[in-house]
């Protein structure tokens, strides 16, 4: 089912908590909530489930306008970031909980309830652990209870908050790609909160980005990451490294350190570059003359990661190079080399500008 | 061989300070709670089975169990009902004045049992401020098992608030969220979610306040007069035994209101440690 959010704000007191809000999901999306600590991602989605009311503004299931709707009539899913698992009753029961919270008119027969209470136990291959007990699972078990729970009543959306906040990092790897095939699966329409980019953009097949209750931008998880709508996306979504200098004539110079800035205006300018989007030389050349010294390798993984300090920079710059371009500049810690950018990005216009400085014009 | 026992549970323990605290506790434990104890029983041997036997099955006295037992019995179900309200008011609801009546909860374990009595007791006589009201209505509380089971509702009504209290704290709002999102009525998410959960300090709220009246003496006998065979107490049997000099029959009553105690104390305990474990995953 669709879901349209149309004008919701929230306030707390004084402090706004989300800026008047437009979104709108189609039947079978997930959409993530990205943003950091008290951005209003949280907000967002517990107003959607209906556990907090907007000042403002509206929200439609479908055709269903459920601004007004209390939380136990919305007929959402709703997945607790510490499971919320209810600690007395033993896995099958707290799955079959909300149907046997059912008025008795509507309620199942007790052998429905319990083959669809282990068809879904089957679904998050739990079944043989229907008769435990939570504190008897780990925590990525009692999140698949908790999701079984959760869909046991056909929700119309799935609404997660921070599913896998809890969890280590191997078990939360292993649970999103299982929820990505169980939505795959399923289709449900499904709304999920997160901070960590990496599973936002996994996840998700649109990324909602917000700060200090705004959206920022909402894209798919490429154009997020190739076209970031402002600084704050760029800056949310990875590691960046700055570099601020006085341009004239199109250079851009900062201590001893120069750099060509083709079509940038004269003044104070401030740049912004991912740390894959610098080399390193032993020799400077015209256009880019940068010299940093390293401080730090870490040759794990695909790439090498480096960080790189100069007295011309306010902080250190990260890069990440090849293996093979590691050992053909004999890489070690004090090492002193040319960095060479060879993409900038500047916000500080009307619309986002990438800079190519090496590329031969 | 103990020696032994004791100097290989040493080597295991990292926490310090065991051998002398332990020692404290025990002196402390020997002196202020076993060693009274011990004095009774001391009476209690001047008496054979059978004097015994007489001593505790007087029909006055077989009343006052009845009666003792009914008024704690009442008081104690009336706190679990009301504690259980207080506790919720207090830890749910945000109100001004909330530290004022969290404070005063405590209230009956501060004052003395016979201040209490003595108010309670001018309070609901016939032309105390209460008292009238209820006459007219046939009610009367003074010199009846109701203002028993009050003067007994009062001074236990701080086990139950105090110990659901922590439990309902620590209860996270996420719980409830989970019933209602869940589609379960309010009723049901009381029911079948919150209750269970506090249900093991309930109980043992309840326990520990029914405990309390058993043995309540100071704040019951001003406002029940003190009837025999309809508004004695056990306890204040105990005290006419004592103003006799009785003391050996004093000691046979007082043992069985201690013996009932411990053994409800130790039944609630146990009670508790099984249902504790299972929310625990079995491993206590």
């Amino acid at each position: 089912m669709s879901i349209r959010i149309s004008q919701i704000d929230k306030r707390y007191g004084r402090t706004r908590a989300l800026e008047p809000i437009d979104l709108d999901i189609h039947d079978g999306e997930l959409i993530g909530l990205l943003g950091p600590s008290g951005s209003g991602k949280t907000t967002l989605l517990r107003i959607v489930a209906g556990l907090e009311q907007a000042d403002g503004g509206s929200i439609h299931f479908g055709d269903r306008d459920v601004t007004r709707v209390h939380v136990r009539d919305r007929r959402i899913g709703f997945v607790f970031q510490h499971y919320a698992l209810f600690r007395h009753m033993s896995v099958f029961d707290n799955v079959a909980f909300g149907l046997t919270a059912m008025p008795r008119a509507t309620r199942p027969s007790s052998g429905e309830i319990r083959s669809r209470v282990m068809q879904l136990l089957e679904m998050v291959r739990l079944q043989d652990f229907a008769q435990r007990f939570p504190a008897q699972l780990s925590g990525g078990q009692q999140q698949r209870v908790s999701l079984a729970r959760a869909l046991a009543l056909k929700p119309d959306v799935l609404l997660l908050d921070e599913p896998f906040g809890a969890l280590d990092a191997k078990v939360r790897q292993e649970l999103r790609r299982w929820l990505r095939h169980l939505h795959e699966e399923l289709h449900f329409t499904s709304l999920f909160v997160t901070h960590d980019q990496e599973e936002a953009l996994e996840l998700s097949d649109r990324v909602v980005v917000m700060s200090n209750g705004r959206v920022e931008q909402i894209a798919t998880p490429d154009t997020l990451y190739r076209q970031p709508a402002n600084q704050f996306v760029f800056e949310f979504l990875g590691d960046v490294n700055r570099l601020e200098g006085d341009v004239e004539d199109e250079v851009l110079t900062c201590g001893d350190a120069r750099v060509a800035v083709p079509g940038v205006e004269n003044g104070r300018q401030e740049l912004l570059l991912r740390p894959h989007e610098t080399r390193l030389e032993e020799q400077p050349d015209t256009r880019a003359h940068l010299p940093v010294s390293v401080t730090a390798v870490v040759p794990v993984g695909a790439e090498v990661r480096l960080e790189l300090e100069a007295d011309w920079l306010g902080e250190p710059w990260l890069a990440t190079i090849g293996h093979a371009e590691f050992e053909r500049l004999d890489l070690k810690r004090g090492r002193r080399l040319f960095a060479k950018p060879s993409r900038l990005h500047r916000f500080d216009t009307p619309r986002p500008q990438t800079l190519a400085p090496l590329a031969t014009s | 061989m103990i020696a032994q026992a004791l100097s290989r549970s040493r080597e295991r323990r990292v926490l310090p300070g065991f051998g002398l605290s332990l020692g404290i506790s025990l002196t402390f434990v020997s002196l202020v709670l076993l060693l009274p104890l011990t004095s009774l029983v001391g009476q209690l041997s001047q008496l054979s089975w059978s004097q015994y036997w007489f001593l505790i099955t007087d029909p006055r006295l077989l009343a006052s169990y009845a009666v003792t037992l009914f008024g704690a019995g009442v008081a104690a179900l009336f706190n679990a009902a009301f504690g259980l309200l207080m506790a919720w008011v207090l830890v749910r609801y945000e109100f001004p004045g909330k530290r004022l009546v969290d404070a005063l909860m405590d209230l009956p374990f501060a004052l003395p049992t016979a201040v209490a009595g003595i108010t309670l007791a001018t309070l609901y006589s016939s032309n105390g401020w209460i008292g009238r009201l209820l006459e007219p209505l046939g009610i009367s509380v003074s010199y009846t098992w109701i203002g028993i089971a009050l003067a007994m509702a009062f001074t236990s009504i701080p086990f139950v608030v105090r110990t659901v209290q922590p439990v309902l704290e620590d209860l996270p709002a996420e719980v409830d969220e989970a019933a209602m999102t869940l589609g379960a009525s309010d009723g049901h998410a009381f029911r079948r979610v919150i209750l269970p959960y506090l249900w093991p300090a309930l109980v043992t709220g309840t326990g520990l306040a029914f405990v309390r009246s058993l043995g309540e003496f100071g704040a019951v006998i001003f406002i029940a007069g003190g009837k025999p065979y309809e508004t004695e107490i056990t306890s204040l049997m105990v005290f006419v035994k004592l103003q006799e000099y009785d003391y050996a029959g004093a000691s046979a009553v007082a043992s069985i209101v201690l013996a009932t105690s411990l053994a409800l104390l130790l039944a609630i305990n146990l009670w508790q440690g099984r249902f504790i474990k299972r929310l625990h995953g079995g491993r206590g």
